[in-house]
Order: C-alpha cells, then sequence, then structure tokens
C-alpha cells in the first residue's frame, strides 16, 4: 500500500495554494483530510505527480457566525463540525448528517470541503447541504465566486469547482428553529451510504410549513427532492400524511446498482427513508 | 498520564461481569491476560516488526485473471528499477520450489493439482503470484512490480460451484474433470446406523420428507494481523518468523517442499494476531521468501497489503448442502441423507479435502437419527482455494441441521424447541454413541435450554412477536433457535489415522525448573489471540504452586519448542493443556525424592499442596523452589539421582470433547427495507470446566459476532470473469462493535472425561452456533408472509426482496451486481441516463 512517488506542497495560505495549482495543473491533486484521496493513491488507482496538501492553511478552517449566515472553512474536520454548537442550532440537519459519516477516525481526519469536492454520489455531506441551499466559496487566480449548492454537484465526482481553484468556504443560511434529520441506511455502520435523506423542515402549529430534503446516492449527484418539498407543504406531521407526501421521493432519480442493492431497492429505498427522515425532523 | 499495566489488569478485573468459578485457586479466576498490554498496543514481536540488518523486501505480481496461460513475463524493466536485487518467476525456481503441501488426502484416487508457489505457465485463479520483485526496500519492490510486464492468454474460468460440478469448462484441463474427490459415510455401512434409504421411504410413505437445499456463502477469515514472513539465511540454519498457526507443521512441510534438511529449519511464530484458520496453512509466500532469502543470502521480509490479504489468503465455506430428512408424523426423525458440493477453489491447501469432512460427523448434532448418510463431492474452481475457517466443515453441518429442524416444528405447527427435544439424547443416556459412531462422553441439552429460555424470556418474546403480527407492525420480531454440539480437542490420532489425515493429534508440554523457584512452561500449541500465556499460567500455578507471575509460557518457536501440533479446532486447553497438567505432576514426581532426602524423610510421608512438600505429621517441609535450588547446586542430593526436575509429557488424547449450548436470537426485522435488527442474544454454553471465565467471554463473544456476520454481513462475492469484488473492507462488510449488541451469556457445566481439567473447548463455539440462530430468527420474522428460506448474508435487499416476492405469491433471489466502491480512481458508479445534475 504505497503510492507511487509524487511531489508534496504544503502552502500556508491560500494564495500559495493557487500558485501551486497554477503551476502545476492537471498534474496536482489537492489533499484535503486525505479520506478519499489517500486509499485511492495507496490502492494505487491515481497516481498524480504533485500533491497540494491544504492542511496547514489555517485560514481555511473554522466556524464563524457571519449574521444571517454560518461560514465554514472548507478544512474544517467533521469533528469540529458535530462540536458546533451554532451549527447544531442554526443548521441542525448538517450536524445529524455529519454524524454519521463513516467512523470516530475517518471523522477526525475528514473535511467537509474534501468531502463535497471530492463529490462522491454516496458521500454524506453534499445532500444536507443542499437541503440548507448553502452557498459554495470558490476561490480561483482571478479572486472570490460563489455558488449555489443546486448548480455546485454538476456531474458524477464533478463539481463547480475548476481547474486552478478551490473551494475555500460554505455559507450556509441559518435555519434557526428548522428541524433537520439524516436517515442514513447502510449494512454496517462505517459504510458508505446506500441510501440516505437529509431532510431540513420548518413547522408551524403542527403543520409543515416549509420541508428541504436532499437525497444521497440515488443518481449521480446528491439531489433534492422537489416534488415532495412542494407536496410536504401544508401537511400536516402524522406519519400517514407525511408518508403520502414522500411517495414521490424516488420519482426521476437514475440510482446506481451495486454489492449492497439494485437501483430498483434503492427506489424502493427513497420514499421510506424520506418519511422517516421528514417525520424526525419534523419531531413527529 | 501513565497507568500501570497491573492497575488496569486490577481495574478491569473490578468491572467485568463475570464470576470466578475457582475454588479459590488460580484455574476458574477471572484474570486479565497477561500479554495483553504489548498485544494491545503493538510494542511487541510481530513478524513484520522484525528488522534485520541488511534485509530486502518482496512485493508480488499477481494474475489479474482467474483462468490464464502465461505466454511471457518480461522482468528486464524491473530488474533496471532502482534498488532492486532479485526478480523472481516460476520459470526460475521450478526445479526447486516443489508443490504445496496437502496433508489430507481423503481417498486414495482423489485428484489433486501441483500448487507451484510461482505459477509457472499457468495461473488457476486471480490472485495467484506470477512474479516477485525483491528489492532493497518497500517502496522500491513496489515500483518495480509494477513494470513486470506478463503476457496470458485467457482459458474459460469455471466460477460457480454447481456449474463445475456439473461438468463442461475445466478449472484444471489436465484433470480431465472438476470433481477432486468422493466421499461417502453411510451408517448401515459403517455399522452405526441403519439405512437412510429405507427411512426416506418409509417417511414418504407413512412420515414426512423435508428436501431442502442451502448455500453456505464463501467467506473471509480477515484475521486483524495481515500475514508477514521474515527469513534469515545467515548461520547454519535457515530462520523463518512467520504469522502463522502452525509453527512445527511449517517446518515439517518447508524440509518437505524444499527437500532441505528439518534439522537445517528453524521456524518462529513470534506474537501472531489472530488466524481463524486462516493462517494454518502453509503459503506459497513462505516458499517464495524462503527461496528469495537463499537466492539472495540476505535476509528478505513479505509483508502482505490488506487486499493482498483478502485476495489470496485462504478463503472459508463455499458449499451447496442438499439435505433429506425423514421423520415420523410425531415429529421423530428417522433419517438425514446429505449431498454436498464443497468448493475447493483453485487448489487444496493444507487441510482444504477434510473440511467438509470434519463436518460429516456433526450433521446428527445432539439428536439420535437412527439412520445417515453423507455423501460429499470436492470440486475444483478457478477461484482462491479454500481451507479451514473458524469451525471448518462443522458450522456448515451445524447450520443445515439447525435449520431443518426448524421447518421440521414448522411443518408439524410444533414449537421449534420442541422439536429439538423431541429428538435430542437425554442426559442420562450419555455417554451416547453417535449415528456417526462418534461417542459422546458428556453433555446436558436439557439444562442449557432450561437455562437459554429463563435468561431470554422466551414466552414474553413470543407473545410481543403474536401482537405485532396481528397488528401488521411494520418492524416484526422473529425468534431463533440453535442447539448445537461440536467435536473439539483435535484430536486422537487413531481416528485421524482412520481419516487418512497425515499426522497425529497429541500435544506436548515440558515444564523447566529455574533454580530461583521461577518456572518456564513450553507448550507446543502456539497462541494466536488465544490467551494460552495466562491460561497455561493459572493451570501450572495451580498444580506447582508456583505464584502466577513466576510462570512464564514459552511457545512458537521449533528450537525452543521442539514439538508441537500447534493451534486449531478447539484443541489447545483440551489436548495441550492436559499435556501442561501431565508434564507439571512429573516436576512433582521428580522432586519428591530430593525433597524427602533433603528433609529427613520417607518418600511415602511426604505430601505435596500449595508449592511445599511437607512431612505429614510434623511441621517440617521444603518449596518447590527450595527443592529447585537445591538441585541445581547438586551438593546433597540422594545416590543416583538426575539432578534436573525438569519434565516433558506428551498426550494423545482418547476421545473428541463435544462442547454443547442453546442459543436463542430475537430479530427485529424492519419490513420495509428489510433491515434485520438484532434486538436479543443469549448463550448459554457448556464449554466444560473453565479455566478463566474471562478468556471464555471474549471466545464467545467474538466467535458469536464472526458467526453472526456470516448470517447478515459477510460474502466473498466474484464478478463474472472471476475477479475478486469483494477485494477490500469498503466492499467485505465486516462487522464491527457499533453494528452489534450485547450478547446474554451464562454456561451450564458437564465436564469432559477425556482430560484432567474437565474441559471441551470454546474457541468455536460461538461462530458454530449463531449462524442458524439468526437465520431462523430472520425467517421466524416473515414467514408469516410465506417466507421459508432466504440465502446468506441475510441483505437488507434479500430480506425486503423475499417479502415482496412471497406477498406477491412467487419466490425470488437476487443477485447483486457485482462492482466495488472504488474503481480505476474513483468510486463505482452506474452512470445510468437522464441525470440532471445536482438538481430537478
Amino acid at each position: 500500500m504505497i503510492p507511487a512517488a509524487f511531489d508534496y506542497l504544503a502552502p500556508t495560505s491560500v494564495e500559495d495554494a493557487l500558485a501551486a495549482l497554477a503551476e502545476h495543473g492537471d498534474e496536482a491533486k489537492v489533499l484535503g483530510g486525505g479520506q478519499s484521496l489517500l486509499p485511492v493513491l495507496r490502492m494505487r488507482l491515481g497516481d498524480p505527480s504533485v500533491v497540494v496538501d491544504l492542511g496547514r492553511i489555517d485560514a481555511l478552517r473554522g466556524i464563524t457566525d457571519d449574521g444571517d449566515h454560518l461560514v465554514i472553512g472548507a478544512m474544517t474536520a467533521y469533528v469540529d463540525l458535530i462540536a458546533s454548537e451554532a451549527v447544531r442550532e442554526h443548521a441542525t440537519v448538517l450536524t445529524k448528517a455529519v454524524e454519521e459519516v463513516a467512523d470516530p477516525q475517518i471523522r477526525h481526519r475528514g473535511t467537509v470541503g474534501g468531502a463535497l469536492v471530492h463529490a462522491d454520489p454516496a458521500g454524506d455531506v453534499a445532500a444536507p447541504i443542499l437541503a440548507l441551499e448553502a452557498q459554495l466559496v470558490i476561490t480561483g487566480p482571478g479572486g472570490e465566486r460563489t455558488v449555489p449548492a443546486s448548480d455546485f454537484f454538476t456531474g458524477l465526482f464533478e463539481t463547480a469547482v475548476g481547474d486552478g481553484e478551490l473551494l475555500t468556504s460554505i455559507r450556509i443560511p441559518k435555519h434557526t428553529g428548522w428541524g433537520g434529520h439524516y436517515e442514513k441506511f447502510v449494512r454496517v455502520v462505517h459504510q458508505w451510504s446506500i441510501v440516505a435523506v437529509a431532510a431540513t423542515v420548518r413547522t408551524e402549529g403542527g403543520t409543515i410549513a416549509e420541508a428541504r430534503i436532499g437525497l444521497t446516492n440515488m443518481g449521480l449527484t446528491a439531489l433534492r427532492a422537489r416534488s415532495v418539498e412542494q407536496a410536504l407543504v401544508g401537511c400536516e406531521v402524522s406519519e400517514a400524511a407525511i408518508g403520502a407526501a414522500c411517495a414521490s421521493a424516488a420519482d426521476g432519480t437514475e440510482p446506481p446498482s451495486d454489492l449492497n442493492g439494485s437501483a430498483d431497492y434503492r427506489r424502493a429505498l427513497a420514499p421510506v427513508l424520506t418519511r422517516r427522515a421528514v417525520l424526525a425532523a419534523a419531531g413527529g | 498520564m501513565s497507568i500501570s499495566p497491573e492497575a488496569v489488569a486490577e481495574e478491569i478485573e473490578d468491572r467485568v461481569d463475570v464470576d470466578d468459578t475457582g475454588g479459590g485457586g488460580e484455574v476458574g479466576r477471572a484474570r486479565v491476560r497477561k500479554e495483553d498490554q504489548r498485544l494491545i498496543t503493538g510494542r511487541t514481536r510481530w513478524t513484520d516488526n522484525i528488522v534485520l540488518p541488511g534485509m530486502l523486501h518482496i512485493v508480488t505480481v499477481r494474475s489479474p485473471f482467474a483462468h490464464a496461460r502465461i505466454t511471457a513475463i518480461d522482468t528486464t524493466e524491473a530488474k533496471a528499477s532502482p534498488g532492486v536485487m532479485d526478480v523472481i518467476t516460476g520459470a526460475d525456481v521450478k526445479d526447486e520450489q516443489g508443490a504445496l503441501p496437502c496433508a489430507w488426502p481423503i481417498t486414495a484416487d482423489q485428484k489433486s493439482q501441483p500448487h507451484p508457489a510461482i505459477a509457472v505457465d499457468r495461473v488457476a485463479f486471480a490472485g495467484e503470484v506470477v512474479a516477485v520483485v525483491v528489492a532493497r526496500t518497500v517502496a522500491q519492490a513496489r515500483d518495480a512490480a509494477e513494470l513486470v510486464d506478463v503476457d496470458y492468454d485467457e482459458l474459460p474460468a469455471v466460477l460457480d460451484l454447481r456449474t463445475a460440478a456439473a461438468g463442461g469448462d475445466l478449472a484444471h484441463p489436465d484433470l480431465g474433470t472438476n470433481v477432486s474427490a468422493t466421499w461417502v459415510f453411510d451408517s448401515k455401512e459403517a455399522g452405526t446406523g441403519d439405512d437412510v434409504d429405507a427411512a426416506i421411504e418409509t417417511a414418504r410413505a407413512e412420515g414426512i420428507v423435508l428436501e431442502r437445499e442451502y448455500r453456505q456463502q464463501r467467506l473471509i477469515p480477515s484475521f486483524m494481523e495481515p500475514r508477514s514472513v521474515v527469513v534469515d539465511p545467515t548461520g547454519e540454519q535457515m530462520t523463518m518468523w512467520s504469522s502463522t498457526q502452525v509453527p512445527h507443521i511449517l517446518r515439517l512441510m518447508l524440509a518437505l517442499t524444499l527437500d532441505v534438511s528439518e534439522s537445517k529449519v528453524r521456524v518462529i511464530a513470534p506474537d501472531v494476531g489472530g488466524g481463524f484458520g486462516g493462517k494454518l496453512q502453509v503459503t506459497p509466500e513462505e516458499i517464495i521468501t524462503f527461496l528469495a532469502a537463499r537466492r539472495t543470502g540476505r535476509p528478505v521480509k513479505w509483508t502482505e497489503t490488506r487486499s493482498e490479504s483478502l485476495l489470496s489468503a485462504h478463503h472459508g465455506r463455499d458449499q451447496w448442502q442438499k439435505l433429506t430428512l425423514a421423520a415420523t408424523k410425531d415429529g421423530t426423525v428417522t433419517g438425514l441423507k446429505v449431498d454436498l458440493l464443497a468448493d475447493m477453489g483453485a487448489y487444496l491447501g493444507l487441510v482444504t479435502p477434510g473440511v467438509p469432512i470434519l463436518g460429516a460427523f456433526m450433521y446428527n448434532a445432539i439428536y439420535k437419527f437412527p439412520a445417515y448418510r453423507f455423501t460429499c463431492e470436492n470440486i475444483f474452481t478457478n477461484k482462491t482455494w479454500t481451507d479451514a475457517y473458524r469451525g471448518a466443515g462443522r458450522p456448515e453441518a451445524t447450520f443445515a441441521i439447525e435449520r431443518l429442524m426448524t421447518e421440521l416444528a414448522v411443518e408439524l405447527g410444533v414449537d421449534p424447541l420442541e422439536i429439538r427435544e423431541k429428538n435430542w439424547i437425554k442426559h442420562e443416556e450419555f455417554p451416547f454413541a453417535s449415528v456417526c459412531g462418534l461417542e459422546y462422553d458428556s453433555g446436558n441439552y436439557e439444562a442449557a435450554t432450561a437455562r437459554a429460555k429463563e435468561l431470554f424470556d422466551y414466552d414474553g418474546l413470543r407473545a410481543e412477536q403474536k401482537r405485532r403480527r396481528e397488528s401488521g407492525d411494520t418492524v416484526q420480531l422473529g425468534l431463533g433457535i440453535s442447539t448445537f454440539t461440536e467435536m473439539c480437542g483435535l484430536a486422537p490420532s487413531r481416528v485421524l489415522g482412520s481419516l487418512s489425515y497425515g499426522a497425529g493429534g497429541w500435544e506436548n508440554a515440558s515444564v523447566r525448573m529455574l533454580p530461583t523457584g521461577k518456572v518456564e512452561v513450553v507448550t507446543g500449541s502456539s497462541a494466536h489471540g488465544q490467551g494460552h500465556e495466562t491460561a497455561w499460567s493459572q493451570i501450572v500455578a495451580d498444580e506447582l504452586g508456583i505464584p502466577f507471575e513466576d510462570i512464564e509460557i514459552l511457545h512458537g518457536d521449533t528450537q525452543v519448542s521442539a514439538r508441537g501440533m500447534d493451534t486449531y479446532g478447539s484443541r489447545s486447553l483440551v489436548v495441550g493443556g492436559q499435556a501442561v497438567i501431565m508434564a507439571s505432576r512429573k516436576v512433582v514426581e521428580k522432586a519428591k525424592p530430593i525433597a524427602a532426602h533433603l528433609l529427613e524423610a520417607a518418600v511415602e510421608d511426604l505430601e505435596f499442596s500449595a508449592g511445599s512438600f511437607t512431612v505429614r505429621g510434623t511441621g517440617k517441609g521444603i518449596s518447590l523452589g527450595e527443592v529447585s535450588l537445591a538441585t541445581f547446586a547438586g551438593h546433597n542430593l540422594p545416590d543416583g539421582i538426575e539432578p534436573n526436575l525438569d519434565s516433558d509429557a506428551t498426550f494423545d488424547p482418547s476421545n473428541f470433547s463435544f462442547p454443547h449450548g442453546t442459543h436463542l436470537c430475537a430479530v427485529e426485522v424492519d419490513t420495509e427495507t428489510g433491515q434485520v435488527r438484532m434486538r436479543d442474544y443469549v448463550a448459554v454454553d457448556d464449554i466444560g470446566n473453565v479455566v478463566n471465565p474471562l478468556i471464555v467471554e471474549g471466545q464467545v463473544h467474538g466467535g458469536l459476532l464472526q458467526g453472526i456476520a456470516q448470517a447478515l454481513w459477510e460474502e466473498a462475492v466474484h464478478d463474472e470473469s472471476g475477479t475478486l469484488v469483494t477485494g477490500s473492507f469498503v466492499d467485505y462488510t465486516l462487522p464491527t462493535a457499533a453494528d452489534t449488541i450485547s450478547f446474554t451469556t451464562d454456561r451450564t457445566v458437564s465436564p469432559a472425561t477425556s482430560n484432567d481439567l474437565g474441559a471441551k473447548g470454546v474457541g468455536e463455539a460461538g461462530c458454530i452456533a449463531s449462524t442458524p440462530a439468526v437465520v431462523n430468527a430472520v425467517i421466524d420474522a416473515v414467514r408469516h408472509f410465506g417466507v421459508d428460506d432466504i440465502v446468506m448474508p441475510c441483505t437488507p435487499e434479500r430480506v425486503w426482496s423475499a417479502i415482496q416476492s412471497a406477498r406477491a405469491g412467487g419466490t425470488s433471489e437476487t443477485t447483486p451486481e457485482a462492482q466495488p466502491h472504488f474503481v480505476e480512481g474513483e468510486p463505482n458508479q452506474d452512470p445510468g441516463t437522464g441525470a440532471e445534475g445536482g438538481t430537478r
């Protein structure tokens, strides 16, 4: 399990990191927490000639309160996110999802930004980011630009982050008072999601006022289940009503088939898990 | 902060909920294991920790094809790569590498394909070694391995067991068949019972005949420490360190395979991190490392990666079982016929052919069947070789009979415990001659079952199950039962001989009294995680009256422990422990005349207890330690006596031991998703007398989870080209502590009669019992939908599909897509169509 030789760069500022990417272009791979890149390197399934490690850029780490938004540095580790009271209060679905990522070792090393840019459709961060309608801040040679989560995931392992750019932070509109739940379905707990559902819900007097649903591993990217979201508006918080509203959760999806489940099975799971996620998020 | 190991041990002993069962002695005491500190911290002698001056490193090149002819190997570039000392192909060593040994030819006409350590002109499974690079560093060897250019001509790969058995393409064309051997046991022919065909015929006319087919999926032993070998060719002997369960067998086999003098080979199994049978093998990599060290004249190390381990260390199980059970209408079983197909994989390993045979004697389990026939066909396929895996044959047999007994109960509409009780051997009927000709020496199935029912709240759970069924709850409850026995304490040498096994089943121990009164105990049964150092110390402490701390257990080095049959088949305590007792008692016997001489008393007047000889009726006495010192000095010994208290003993058991137990399991099945959740698990085991209850708990809990993993989680999957898809722990879904529940365990005791301890062995019990208990529970939860079987592992999708198709009135078996998560740099994904990016 020894990777092919590569040059290792560990810049301490975003500017230096961008300069390194500019210099090495396609030859370079960005190292976040390393929980996906390192296995790929060690199994020699990939062999970049340069690895740019963001681990020493302090500016990319941490969670700050920016009034109506929380700003999460791309290199913030899962454990720090889990420990954040602010995230738990204002973006609870994200806390719930990240608590379900893999195992404690991986949650100590893995980073939120790394997972988002890696964009594995079975990863657990994308769906809550979609549901929270976050803004992804991308920095490149020409400065910063902000992309809404709905435009960020462009394909299988593909995101809006272009060549020579870095995801630097995630801006999450505060969902204060919203309930949140991440319903993850796995065979053994440290596994990638077979299917998972992120639900964030605002209720008013026993009915759902607003709901947003993100689906994990139901297609090439994480997905929003917008038809379910619309059906949930005005829905009373009961298993039957919510179940009916969630029945269409798999409509139009093209989930994968693998060792853990066929596409048909995943399509059968999605409405069930969506109902459970929404019920839990709504406190039902 | 630093905490002493002693403080940690005390803390654990205080906290664990395990009762000491000893009467104030060491045996029976729940001691924390003395070896744990070094094993858990890793600051110990794992093979890969061994570093020798000038040591070279091996990286293997393995076949990506399941079956192919090797047409050319170009090593030019690899040899020119930095740091490379040698690149070895099969052609380079074909005259010296011999063929890997199989010690268990089960029939005289068994067909076997010679297994070269490095393939010469043909590969027969994906993962077979075709070349190795020897370099100064592992990194250099790994880089150069990428440069070895092998040309293959693919041949048809034989992958499916049942297809292979039916003929067609051949795994080894030269053999002319895929059948390695056919082995039959018939109770009528053996004179141990009746004619099974007659029993089935009668049952068809006036009773019940159940016919079922079960699959034992292929499993991967997944020991914690990957295999590692170091060979040092300097000095008079070739010294091999290997992460093996069988250093003694390995030494002998190296000598025989490589045609070197046994006396010129020393094998050391230092600390070994688990095996589960997976290290009961003589491996290609051991031969290769030996040859590489001999060729280069330098110490050489090979350590596998986890992926390499999953791919090439032998796999386990992989059988199809066709079963015909005959019974009367009142539920008395009258006969059982077993037709088994066993997948050998590509080659016969050390005991591969015998694994199903170990099961042959256990299909009758705890029951009084009057008629039995077992037929096994051992079949070659182009997959990783199979061999012993925890339980080896006995879990498969136990699964089959315990599933069948439950099915029989359902057929008759009676409780599954009741049907078992109707057929099992009553406690007053021991010793009992089984229909296979084994003599069960002791047991009490009534007691174990009664205790299990008590701990489980069997009736309460049945009531809850009824409620859930009636209310149509989406979560259904299922109860599963397994009343198992196993043959352990391998094994009486005479029996092994009658089964054509190539060695005996005895075990050896010796005791060395040191001048200071400390003791070294040498055992031929080398531990790989079992805790021998603690348990053996407890035994010797009681026998010799020497403090536990003053006893050192030496093992796993053929230069220290000259004779041994090593560790497998729940044999260490039952056979090796008895050897330790015998050797200890010999020390006392040797010390007695010297003590009498020193005390100026007659030998008959001495008694030995608590480490001292005393003269009966007087206050005079001398400790064994003092006798040892006097013997060392030799100044004042009786005339003609050997100045030496050391002893040596070899024990060959007269019988197997027969642990048994009753395991009850409750699962909840989420009928909307098929997910199975463990709810309660009660294991009441009768393993005879216990030396260390804490070690027993560890064995039971670990074994239970390993067996549950077969029921629910684990399966080695190959794709249609023969590639192992479950080639990493991303895809081979091993459970962790987070996936299980807290088990309820207890014991009943009917001591074994074949050793002085009364111990029966516990290494495999949990793993043998739990698989059918869980599957029976899963089926029980969904039987009312019309489900009567689910193929293992009972994945959520399989359970869900079974419910769906039963509701639709059909049957279906789902086959998962064989795709690993990581391929070519990225996780696998079916690209699908019609994706719209991030939103829809």
